[in-house]
């Protein structure tokens, strides 16, 4: 029933909270009775560098990453970082990516130029693109915090799982004087990608 | 249903530790290992500490284990060079109760200065490596050590990787094992390591390695496992879940849970029912060195790199030869390195130094980053505590440049090795100039509590290291104490200390940002006297962008054709650096800030 593994990369910038959706998403994975494995970034990259998080269930999940043309869906917290990791994308998969740009420091210092028209470079490549403003709906339910739990609620409307497991995960995991504002900007992600 | 979690493999170690019934933990942080002891402290049954260095935690460690209860140390691997001194000889005195020493690569070098391969050590220290492929065994192989060093009389090495340390699996949660104290008994043959006495203990120590030899070619976490034998794969760690990932039945594999010793009857019986042989091992050839020394066929270098981490793409590429289609846009994506966060206090110091135009001498931590564009403000940096001795070895080569040199080194790190060296600057008098960067924290591995804190791994009221006094005992008699915040009176101490001929501290003392006890100011803004001319843009704070378009309406030419400052209120933490940058007094303090 759990059938072939699949492959979520989470992506942003160091800082934008890609590890506590991954812990969310993991926690909701293993209620559900799958194998798991998350593959996170800890140290130097930390520090407003570009992070990845692996996101990986089935059956039976042996590599905790994921590699090139291997994901099914790809979670972008920021421009850049999304165009980034399009190799990683298998034919067919699904790309969820926030309005949100952040510029690299070889851009503020006049090395390189933040490119423009990302999304229609990606749409142009036979993407299947979600764009989100996850910033102005995080800013919606009280915190510029909470992108990452909007953009976790707009993955959580493309898998196949109960909602009330993710309700579960979210009061686990999320610090209590936290739950009830996170649970805004869970829904104002999931109800923007409906349909 | 037994109870389970997702675990870190980090901590799956911590619970196994717990499980086995230790007692007593000692560590140093270093990514990929730090988690290992903060999650240990959660044990109320383990007295955890942050020691100063891993020399020191290895030794305290060891003593523990001789007096009779189950310890524990932690590290990365260049950790590892650190307490390399006691690990030899505590390979010869053996343990009373267990010794499981963790040690983390980090292939790739996600967090590192290098790249090296800790397996040499087990050779070089003639002990037993085990080492875990996911969580599960991360907690089993911890507990596994602790029978080992028992029963065998060895501390016993854990060798984690990056991978393994920071990836989340499922593992068992099993109950604690309460283990009683071992009785000490004085013993100057075992724990005296005197020539004559070591002589002998190295006559045990290599019986004792064909011993284990002969317990890696029986025990159960090393097995063979059979599906097609075109391809026979020899693996450990997490190299054994990318080959699984990227060959899945289309090969065999020999899965190797101890990599030291080497299980040599078994290992010939897998290479002679497998056709090609490959010896899966990312870093350096140690299995597959040892393997060819057997008169093995295998494969193994000639077709996978020396060099960074592996994946199962890497292994699928070289092995079977097979590559996924993969997409890139035709677009110049600009790199994103990790930053010095906004608010930081070592940027404006940084600054203050690239004013000077001084030779830096570096060394570990955030404050590295203090290396790239666009402060670029280190000349070198090597290893823990190496700033202040190189820039004294410096300051001997090149004497009339002392005036024009600096070590800066931060406070963890000064604890850890930094303040051997200034001894060795006031006792062999050179007019060094060392700046401490005092942030009160050890920043880089995720704010670990420190000696100089004064704060205990649990976060308890400690003693605290005076950095002050520290430095005048050891015979340093100009330190002063500037705020990196305030520019101004950070270049006019260390003008006045470079200027003289003798040894001088600088403490450049602000709390991390990132601390939570530091509250952030409203971010500052940027009012109509900005006149573009970018002079804020070079501390490189995140949090400030030059706008590209033009503004018709603004106040000055220069504002008009340039574009002005922006600062980004979801990243400035109203530090003020920028305003002291700014000569036009463009950056506006909202009430409540620093004037």
């Amino acid at each position: 029933m759990m059938g072939e593994t699949k492959n979520i990369m989470i992506v942003g910038v160091g800082g934008q909270g890609t590890l506590l959706a991954s812990k969310i998403l993991g926690a909701v994975l293993l209620a559900q009775g799958y194998d798991v494995k998350v593959s996170e970034v800890h140290g130097m990259s930390q520090r407003g560098g570009s992070v990845v998080t692996y996101v990986r269930y089935g059956e039976d999940v042996a590599s905790p990453l994921v590699d090139t043309g291997e994901a099914d869906v790809v979670l972008a917290f920021e421009q850049l970082e999304a165009a980034r990791w399009l190799p990683s994308l298998k034919p067919g998969a699904r790309l969820i990516a926030n309005t949100q740009r952040m510029n690299p420091m070889p851009v503020i210092t006049g090395a390189a130029e933040y490119p423009t028209g990302i999304f229609d470079a990606l749409r142009g490549a036979g993407v299947a693109l979600m764009v989100v403003d996850a910033l102005s709906l995080a800013l919606q339910a009280g915190s510029a915090k909470a992108v990452n739990v909007v953009l976790l609620g707009a993955l959580a409307r493309q898998m196949d799982l109960p909602e009330a497991a993710w309700q579960a995960a979210l009061r686990k995991t999320v610090k209590s004087q936290f739950v009830e504002l996170n649970q805004k900007a869970f829904a104002l992600g999931y109800d923007i990608s409906k349909g | 249903m037994s109870k389970k979690d997702l675990l870190l493999g980090n901590e799956a170690v911590a619970r196994g530790l717990w499980e086995a019934g230790c007692r007593f933990v000692s560590s140093y942080p270093g990514t990929p290992s730090t988690e290992i002891t903060e999650s240990v402290a959660e044990y109320a049954e383990i007295d955890a500490e942050w020691a100063p260095n891993e020399k020191v935690a290895l030794e305290a460690a060891l003593g523990a284990a001789i007096a009779g209860v189950r310890s524990f140390c932690g590290m990365k691997h260049v950790g590892l060079n650190v307490a390399a001194d006691p690990l030899f000889t505590a390979s010869y005195t053996g343990v009373n109760a267990g010794l499981v020493i963790a040690v983390a690569d980090d292939p790739g070098m996600h967090s590192s200065q290098n790249e090296q391969d800790s397996r040499h050590y087990a050779r070089a220290a003639k002990l037993p490596m085990l080492e875990p492929s996911d969580s599960e065994e991360c907690r089993a192989f911890a507990k596994l050590a602790y029978t080992l060093s028992e029963e065998y009389d060895t501390p016993v090495l854990l060798r984690l990787s990056t991978r393994v340390s920071h990836s989340r699996s499922i593992t068992a949660l099993e109950q604690r094992g309460e283990i009683a104290v071992r009785a000490y008994e004085k013993n100057l043959r075992k724990y005296v390591m005197m020539p004559a006495m070591a002589r002998e203990r190295h006559v045990l120590v290599e019986e004792r390695t064909e011993k284990l030899r002969a317990w890696a070619e029986s025990c159960d976490v090393n097995r063979a496992e059979y599906h097609d034998t075109s391809i026979g794969v020899i693996c450990a760690g997490i190299n054994y879940q990318y080959a699984k990932e990227a060959l899945g039945s289309k090969a065999s594999y020999y899965k190797l849970g101890c990599v030291y010793p080497l299980p040599e009857q078994a290992l010939r019986d897998f290479c002679a029912v497998c056709k090609t042989v490959y010896v899966a091992e990312d870093l350096d050839d140690c299995i597959e060195l040892h393997c060819r020394a057997l008169g093995l066929n295998v494969r193994g270098k000639d077709v996978l790199p020396r060099l960074g981490e592996f994946s199962q793409g890497l292994l699928r590429k070289a092995i079977l030869g097979e590559t996924l289609p993969a997409r890139a846009l035709d677009l110049p994506l600009p790199a994103r390195p990790p930053v010095l966060c906004p608010g930081c206090p070592h940027r404006s110091l940084f600054y203050v130094l690239k004013k000077l135009g001084v030779f830096v001498s570096g060394d570990i931590g955030c404050y590295t980053l203090g290396a790239l564009q666009p402060l670029g403000m280190m000349d070198t940096c090597v290893c823990m505590g190496a700033s202040v001795s190189a820039l004294h070895g410096r300051n001997k080569a090149l004497p009339e440049q002392a005036g024009k040199a600096v070590a800066v080194i931060g406070d963890s790190t000064f604890a850890h090795s930094g303040v051997t060296g200034l001894m060795n600057i006031a006792y062999n008098r050179s007019s060094s100039v060392v700046v401490i960067l005092d942030n009160s924290i050890t920043g880089m591995t995720g704010h670990q509590q420190n000696p100089t804190t004064g704060r205990t791994l649990q976060g308890d009221v400690t003693a605290a290291v005076d950095l002050e006094a520290l430095c005048s005992a050891v015979g340093v008699q100009d330190v002063r104490v500037v705020d990196p915040y305030d520019m101004q009176a950070t270049e006019a101490a260390l003008r006045s200390a470079l200027a003289k001929d003798a040894p001088a501290v600088v403490i450049s003392r602000r709390p991390c940002v990132l601390l939570k006890e530091v509250k952030p100011k409203p971010p500052l803004r940027v009012n109509a006297a900005c006149a573009g001319c970018k002079q804020c843009m070079r501390i490189g704070c995140p949090a400030i962008t030059i706008t590209e378009k033009t503004e018709p309406g603004a106040a000055s030419i220069a504002a008009r054709s340039k574009g002005k400052a922006q600062i980004d209120v979801t990243q400035c933490i109203g530090c003020g650096v920028c305003g002291q940058m700014c000569k036009f007094g463009a950056m506006e303090q909202p009430e409540g800030g620093r004037g």
